[in-house]
């Protein structure tokens, strides 16, 4: 049993769970995930690290409320506690030696692009952070980031409610057009992904993804989380999650994400049955 | 009844002081089990297991050969002869104890070893005709003490604390054995399972239908009793290393067991299509994830109505007949040589026939076809058996131009694992072969003195008793290392 140190939200459709979990806050580095059960019936869902600290022993993850998982996550409260955490799983994401990056996070994509940024700042990167939502409501992190040692931190919102008003792919291409970036990182929903690669691919400028696909062990024994990189199928929980953006079959992947979207409104529908809510 | 003596060994040596036992000759006792059209839409067991006079009827047919052959064809020489002796004097309790001597999971054991190609293969009865039901009686032995409350099951006898710890990494069939013989040593034992429920492949890959898992756990209770302590939620080679285990936590020795990994795909055209599982993940989904259960349990399952199986050995058999049970209208087996090179056990084959899975032999997957994203068909080659190939068995070959193409929404591949590369980050510096699995001796003796290894991970994927019978054997090399023998 894993005790739940808080829960809180964050924005319209954003929480964040801190959980006790000593033994995978020790190892965890930036870009690595773990697996989550909420109960004895729950399934097994991955998050990445948003934060953690190997010595108070917790490990921090930011989610939205889209499933049966998420949403008996949002009634949790402090002192409750996850049936299991286990981890950290996947490779670490690259930091250091890869001069001036861009890391671009899209909605909750700034849970994870945050420690990224961190731990590419720590390692003597030049990182420049841009950040993408739909509206001011549903920015994350901003002040996190405000805090971090960043060339510059750009913000955009769809709707121009903060930040400036646009896709996340406008700046990027600027920076690219000034050969003002060595190295890009993306991270958030597919499509947003599937774009900065398209965007930095004909200038040429590496970019890495950081992908989410279904898992169910995360050991590398089912391999659920298949995705086709440059022709070849690559396992997400034991090779990745980070991939070459400019490889990933992004169609494959938006395809595979969606393969229970029936079902996980059933297994929804069924935790609202014996819940009061009315989020 | 009068019984002329077939023992051909008897007599050899010393006489029993017992009155010798007289063989029935009846036939080999059925196992009594369900009504294939009413398993088919149910996970409950198919096998019932025998009654006591089943069980009686049966063990009259042992010989009780004064050498007997059938122990050596058990790969953890469990003495046969005695549990069988046992039962046909109506003793079950030493006949519990017999068997548990051997085998810590005696009623795991007697439902899924292939005892037809070990102790029964070698049965001096088999020459004549059928050998003893030796795994359906292990079976009602180790449901009988199974049946017992906690405190009247048999408990093997626990050796005095010998202060020194062991890590074993993996509680599948190999872990358990070998936790369970180092525990009967004297020795602390600590079992890491990377998932949330403690069993490996017996609690995600067989199903309840073949094995219930209160029957797993049942047996995992006895072992903790003997005082191993089960460890879930860790995966070896991210949360900790072996090395670390080693140094920092304490442990004298590790044993690694974390089973063969890695499925295997055949690299076709279609394959990452939606409807296309591993056999591992399929499982996996409804045997730990009680996916058949859902929403009452929040893990779905794509659930097909045509589903096609590739393979042919014992988890495409178990994959194919849970999809019959979640509702499947039809299901077929796709297997590139005959009936006859099929690995599965006979039994399998035998219940998924009678339950309505259709075979299609001497068929070679080419392609998956899909639209949207999701499967709508498999299109194969027919093949023909040509010369021999290194397995001895006789190599399939495409018959030139005779694709066809079936209809299907779900395809499982269960076309055998490989090995799992967290295992190369358990341990520095562990030897593994080409192919990625640990290199180890007869003793399982890794290149790291104090890191031994055995089951899946070091021969590839096998049985649950060889995995058992190495978990063992490694457990007692384990021990000449702790008390400094070896």
């Amino acid at each position: 049993m894993f005790p739940i140190l808080s829960n809180r939200q964050l924005s319209d459709a954003a929480f964040e769970m801190t959980v006790v979990a000593p033994a995978v806050a020790r190892r965890a580095k930036a870009g690595q995930f773990f697996i989550l059960r909420v109960d004895a019936v729950g399934e097994r869902v991955p998050f990445t690290f948003s934060d953690w600290s190997a010595e108070e022993g917790w490990i921090r993850f930011i989610y939205m409320r889209v499933g049966a998982t998420t949403h008996k996550l949002t009634h949790l409260q402090a002192g409750d506690v996850l049936a299991d955490v286990v981890g950290p799983l996947g490779v670490p994401s690259r930091a250091g030696g890869l001069g001036r990056v861009a890391v671009v996070g899209g909605g909750v994509g700034a849970a994870v692009a945050y420690p990224v940024a961190r731990e590419m700042c720590a390692s003597g990167d030049e990182v420049t952070v841009i950040l993408g939502a739909r509206n001011a409501d549903l920015l994350i992190l901003e002040d996190e980031f405000r805090a971090l040692p960043l060339k510059e931190l750009v913000i955009m919102t769809d709707d121009g409610s903060a930040g400036e008003k646009g896709l996340v792919t406008h700046p990027l291409k600027a920076m690219c057009e000034a050969s003002a970036v060595d190295h890009v990182m993306a991270i958030g929903p597919a499509i947003m992904m599937k774009f900065c690669a398209a965007t930095t691919k004909e200038f040429g400028v590496p970019t890495v993804v950081s992908l989410n696909p279904i898992m169910v062990d995360g050991t590398g024994m089912c391999g659920a989380c298949r995705v086709t990189v440059g022709g070849e199928t690559k396992f997400g929980c034991v090779d990745g999650p980070d991939f070459d953006g400019h490889l990933v079959d992004f169609e494959e992947l938006m395809s595979r994400q969606r393969v229970y979207v029936d079902d996980e409104r059933a297994a929804d529908a069924e935790v609202y049955r014996g819940c009061s809510c009315h989020l | 009844m009068l019984v002329p003596p077939v023992d051909e060994t008897a007599g050899q040596d010393a006489p029993e002081p017992k009155p010798r036992h007289k063989a029935s000759r009846a036939p080999r006792t059925p196992m009594p089990e369900r009504e294939p059209m009413q398993r088919v839409r149910s996970f409950a067991e198919v096998n019932l297991g025998y009654s006591v006079e089943e069980a009686h009827a049966e063990a009259a047919r042992c010989l009780q050969c004064a050498n007997p052959t059938c122990i050596d064809g058990c790969p953890v020489n469990i003495d046969i002869k005695s549990f069988i002796g046992a039962i046909i004097e109506g003793d079950t309790k030493r006949g519990v104890e017999a068997l548990k001597a051997r085998n810590a999971l005696p009623a795991v054991c007697g439902r899924v070893c292939p005892q037809e190609e070990q102790c029964e293969a070698v049965c001096v009865l088999a020459r004549k005709g059928e050998p003893v039901a030796i795994g359906r009686l292990e079976r009602y032995l180790g449901d009988s003490d199974l049946a017992c409350d906690l405190e009247s099951r048999c408990r093997p006898a626990v050796g005095a604390p010998t202060g020194k710890r062991v890590a074993v990494v993996g509680s599948g069939p190999a872990g358990l054995a070998c936790a369970g013989e180092l525990a009967m040593l004297g020795h602390e034992v600590v079992v890491y399972e990377s998932l949330h429920e403690p069993g490996g492949v017996l609690v995600y890959g067989i199903p309840e239908f073949r094995l219930p898992k209160e029957i797993v756990s049942a047996e995992i209770e006895m072992l903790m009793e003997l005082g191993v302590e089960i460890v879930t939620d860790v995966v070896i080679g991210a949360t900790y290393t072996v090395d670390e285990l080693l140094r920092e936590e304490g442990f004298d020795c590790a044993f690694i067991g974390a089973g063969a990994g890695l499925p295997v795909f055949m690299g076709i055209p279609g394959e990452n299509l939606n409807g296309v599982y591993s056999a591992n993940e399929f499982l996996t989904r409804v045997n730990l994830m009680r996916a058949y259960e859902f929403p009452k349990s929040d893990t779905p399952v794509w659930r097909g109505r045509k589903v096609a199986v590739v393979g042919g050995g014992n988890v495409a058999m178990d994959a194919a007949r849970t999809a019959l049970r979640l509702g499947a209208e039809e299901v077929f087996l796709v297997y590139r040589r005959t009936a006859h090179e099929m690995p599965a056990r006979r039994e399998e084959v035998h219940h998924g026939e009678q339950e309505g899975v259709e075979f299609k032999m001497l068929c070679a997957p080419l392609e998956i076809r899909g639209r949207d994203g999701f499967v709508t068909s498999i299109v194969a080659t027919r093949m023909e058996l040509g010369e021999p190939d290194a397995s001895g068995r006789r190599a399939p070959v495409c018959v030139l131009d005779s694709d066809f193409e079936i209809e299907c929404d779900t395809v499982i591949m269960a076309v055998g694992t490989r090995a799992n590369p967290l295992v190369a980050k358990a341990a520095k510096g562990l030897d593994l072969d080409r192919r990625g699995y640990i290199v180890a001796d007869e003793n399982g003796q890794t290149s790291k003195r104090r890191v031994f290894a055995g089951g899946d991970i070091v021969t590839g994927a096998a049985t649950v008793i060889l995995a058992m019978g190495a978990g063992k054997k490694t457990a007692r090399a384990i021990d000449a290392r702790l008390s400094g023998r070896g």
